[in-house]
């Protein structure tokens, strides 16, 4: 497994283990994710990702092992973990009778924040996401995609120093999808470190330092797209290594179906 | 990110309900002037009536030298002690939805929040929102204790010092008790656990009630024995209970007494129970709401016997045979539907057992008024009927909520979809109407005439009480609750309750006075007109028959008119 040294460490996940019952959604899982990395988060549906990112926002208890965020253990002194995190759910809730503005307020309060310059930083985060006209309007009148970029918004809002984000693309149109995937690369060169999960392995990718694949509960390749090709032993698109590494019987399958 | 800001403090974590409830009072919609108006009229209607029923009861208790003060007291706290019972269940289970289940604690759970600020935030939500409905109806109950002892305009002031306690105290100690539940079970079934609890403790109350046989009081003898009856009372008091030290600080002001003793203890024990509360919280919150998210079960159906139920709908079309499958899995499945059965079963048998003991052997009772006594029974009957259709069948509708794409983008006519719904929501009623008006038929021991007639009522009314319960359900949708019980209380829920209520009167005056006419002629030797029933009848046919076809017609015209995303 890939780990990067020199620099600090932002998210350290160690022997993370998360049981249902007798279902194992999370194996043992060792991870780091240092200073100013932009990490991806790759798997199948079910794969473990959203409960891995749901551990490390503290909205889910680990059944074993330690998550530590900027250095702060989450268990034993969460309150500073969570200062150093802004978490974008992959099902975000919001409230659908508050405005655009009124949710940015909020959600920085949440993080102790407020007064001007909350609403200035809230102002920009709109209008870099073309929302400043709907910024009085109440939530329930937004799309999905307007919903997802709000949310978005809100994480950025208190500027935390770790980005956890679930499936950040879904629902947004192609100009938010580059503005986001900008934000996240200047983000990181500023020494923030985001960790993304996605589907759309083209930008993983195009835009990841490191990329993690997750496969029924487990970390089964970590490392940079060089690493992962020099593991695979082929020059491999990332496309082939996650179908080689979680379904190759896929194409198969698809066939029997649709002959039955 | 500023290292030294201060987190978030309780009324922060409480601003977007206060903006939200601004936001919705801002936006009218058509109608929502109607709908203020009518529920305002009867509220006050309502506030009116305890205030005038209390203050003349109290006023009589006054005149009575020697133990005046003391029935008002032991009144008090009888009251005061059903609405703590009545507050600590309906704590337990809002606390459930408001600490562990509730969509935004995601973000909350997620943010640097310190677990006493979160927790006096959740226990102010929860207090809110059990206790509402208890403070509306203390406050003309206390009203009225002011004004009959004349306490002054400085009693209100008071009572609110005496009942905030009063109030808070359940919803700490349901908090708690819901916190430990959860750690022990999954959330999910937590709900179902407490679902089952509140019901049974409300069919113990009920039937505690109904033991007391308070139809005594009707008797002519009548307030000589209420006063016995009050006094007899076997109440549950003890110095240890918050009922009694709030009736104790009450009665003691209005009677110019000592207070402090009962109001320390109030608030002690208040601030007690919320410390311990807020210590317990800190202590197993997130591990709770962590398992709230894992309580989903799973449910294999490989290899299940194919139930009755099946090989009944089997002639059915396919779609027809799967929405009518599907109404019933999700209702069996929903513990707050289920659950709600059990009080049902109670109150019939609680019906039931009144109509038996029904003073028919008195004194004037005769063979007429025994066989007019049904039709009164018939109207009776019809009220439970809508009172079970607006709690089963109304709501039907609105929990499609966000699966009715699904239905809107399938091949079929929204005509299958009511007609399901209908069909399961009317057989089970026609099964209960029969039941009901049957068995209270038999004890009374009715005549042939009047037992077939009352019963040819009773079906007649379950068709278009469950077509106009499915029709207002679909006109006035409440597509985002997610408490199926919280949804006849709407303002759809009223109308129907109105609606019905008016058809039942006319279709028990229609078959009513007819038959009870023709029954007294026939007692008194007087001509008897059988073609006079003729008429009425055949209007309460046709009165049944369109208010059953028209709102379903209307609403099928409206599911096919409805827009959702």
């Amino acid at each position: 497994m890939g780990r990067s040294s020199g620099r600090r460490t932002m998210i350290e996940i160690s022997s993370l283990c998360k049981r249902y019952g007798s279902f194992t959604a999370v194996r043992s899982l060792d991870l780091v994710v240092p200073k100013g990395e932009l990490f991806g988060f790759l798997g199948p549906n079910g794969a473990g990702k959203t409960t891995t990112m749901r551990m490390i926002a503290g909205i889910l208890q680990p059944t074993a092992g330690s998550v530590r965020i900027a250095g702060h253990d989450l268990r034993a002194d969460p309150i500073s973990a969570k200062r150093a995190l802004g978490f974008i759910p992959d099902r975000p809730f919001i409230y659908e009778k508050l405005t655009g503005m009124e949710f940015l307020r909020f959600a920085a309060g949440l993080y102790g924040e407020q007064g001007a310059a909350v609403d200035k930083r809230g102002i920009e985060l709109l209008a870099l996401f073309d929302l400043d006209g709907w910024r009085d309007e109440l939530v329930e009148c937004y799309s999905h995609g307007m919903r997802q970029k709000l949310i978005i918004a809100s994480a950025f809002v208190h500027r935390p120093p770790v980005i956890v984000v679930d499936e950040p693309m879904v629902g947004l149109d192609p100009k938010s999808a580059k503005i986001l995937k900008d934000l996240f690369r200047e983000y990181t060169r500023r020494g923030h470190s985001v960790m993304m999960s996605t589907h759309t392995l083209e930008i993983a990718e195009g835009m990841c330092d490191r990329i993690g694949i997750m496969q029924r509960g487990e970390l089964v390749a970590c490392g940079t797209m060089q690493q992962l090709r020099g593991a695979s032993g082929n020059d491999d698109a990332l496309e082939d290594i996650f179908l080689r590494l979680t379904g190759d019987n896929v194409a198969r399958e698809l066939v029997e179906v649709l002959d039955a | 990110m500023p290292e030294a800001a201060a987190l978030a403090g309780p009324l922060q974590l409480l601003a977007p309900k206060w903006q939200m409830a601004r936001h919705r009072a801002k936006r009218h919609q058509p109608g929502d002037l109607r709908r203020l108006v009518v529920v305002l009229a009867l509220g006050a209607l309502f506030w009116i009536a305890v205030f005038a029923i209390g203050l003349k009861l109290l006023r009589y208790f006054r005149s009575a030298e020697d133990i005046g003060n003391l029935l008002a007291g032991k009144l008090l706290s009888m009251m005061l002690l059903s609405f703590a019972s009545i507050l600590l269940l309906s704590n337990t289970i809002a606390a459930l939805s408001n600490f562990f289940l509730s969509r935004d604690l995601d973000q909350l759970a997620a943010a640097p929040v310190r677990p006493w600020t979160l927790y006096r935030a959740r226990l102010a939500e929860t207090a809110l929102h059990s206790s509402w409905m208890v403070a509306l109806l203390l406050l003309p109950l206390l009203a009225a204790y002011g004004t009959a002892y004349r306490g002054g305009i400085a009693f209100a002031p008071f009572a609110l010092l005496v009942v905030l306690p009063f109030l808070c105290l359940p919803a700490a100690a349901g908090s708690a008790f819901t916190l430990l539940l959860v750690n022990v079970f999954p959330a999910r079934r937590t709900r179902d656990l407490l679902s089952v609890i509140t019901a049974l403790a409300v069919c113990a109350l009920v039937v505690l009630f109904r033991a007391a046989r308070p139809e005594q009081l009707a008797r002519p003898e009548g307030f000589q024995n209420f006063m016995q009856f009050i006094a007899a009372l076997d109440a549950p008091s003890s110095p240890w209970l918050p009922s009694e030290w709030v009736s104790e600080a009450l009665m003691g002001w209005l009677q110019g007494k000592s207070v402090w003793l009962p109001l320390a203890r109030l608030w002690g024990a208040s601030a007690l129970c919320v410390a311990i509360g807020g210590a317990l919280h800190a202590r197993g919150w997130a591990r709770g709401f962590s398992q709230a998210q894992e309580g989903a079960n799973r449910r294999s159906e490989a290899g299940a016997p194919r139930s009755l139920l099946e090989r009944m709908t089997s002639r059915m079309s396919a779609t027809r045979r799967q929405l009518v499958m599907k109404e019933l899995r999700v209702f069996a499945r929903d513990s707050t539907q289920w659950s709600q059965l059990v009080m049902l079963a109670v109150l019939l048998v609680v019906y039931v057992a009144n109509v038996r003991y029904l003073p028919l052997s008195g004194e004037g009772m005769t063979a007429v008024l025994r066989n007019v006594i049904p039709f009164l029974n018939l109207a009776l009957a019809g009220f439970v009927l809508a009172s079970i259709a607006a709690r089963f069948v109304f709501p039907s509708v609105s929990l499609e909520g966000r699966a009715l794409w699904l239905l809107r983008s399938s091949p079929f006519s929204m005509r299958d979809l009511l007609w399901a719904k209908f069909w399961v929501g009317a057989v089970p009623l026609l099964g209960l109407s029969l039941i009901l008006v049957g068995a209270t038929n038999m004890m009374l021991g009715v005549r042939l005439f009047v037992h077939v007639v009352t019963l040819a009522a009773i079906v007649a009314m379950v068709f278009p009480l469950t077509a106009l319960a499915l029709a207002f359900g679909t006109f006035y949708p409440q597509f985002d609750s997610e408490n199926a019980a919280q949804i006849p209380t709407s303002f759809g829920g009223l109308l129907f309750m109105m609606s019905g209520i008016v058809l039942i009167g006319a279709v028990a005056f229609l078959t009513g006075r007819p038959a009870a006419r023709f029954l007294v002629a026939e007692h008194y030797g007087w001509t008897r007109d059988p073609v006079a029933m003729v008429l009425p009848f055949i209007v309460a046919v046709v009165l049944c028959v369109s208010a059953t076809v028209v709102p379903l017609m209307m609403a099928r015209r409206k599911l096919d008119a409805l827009e959702r995303g």
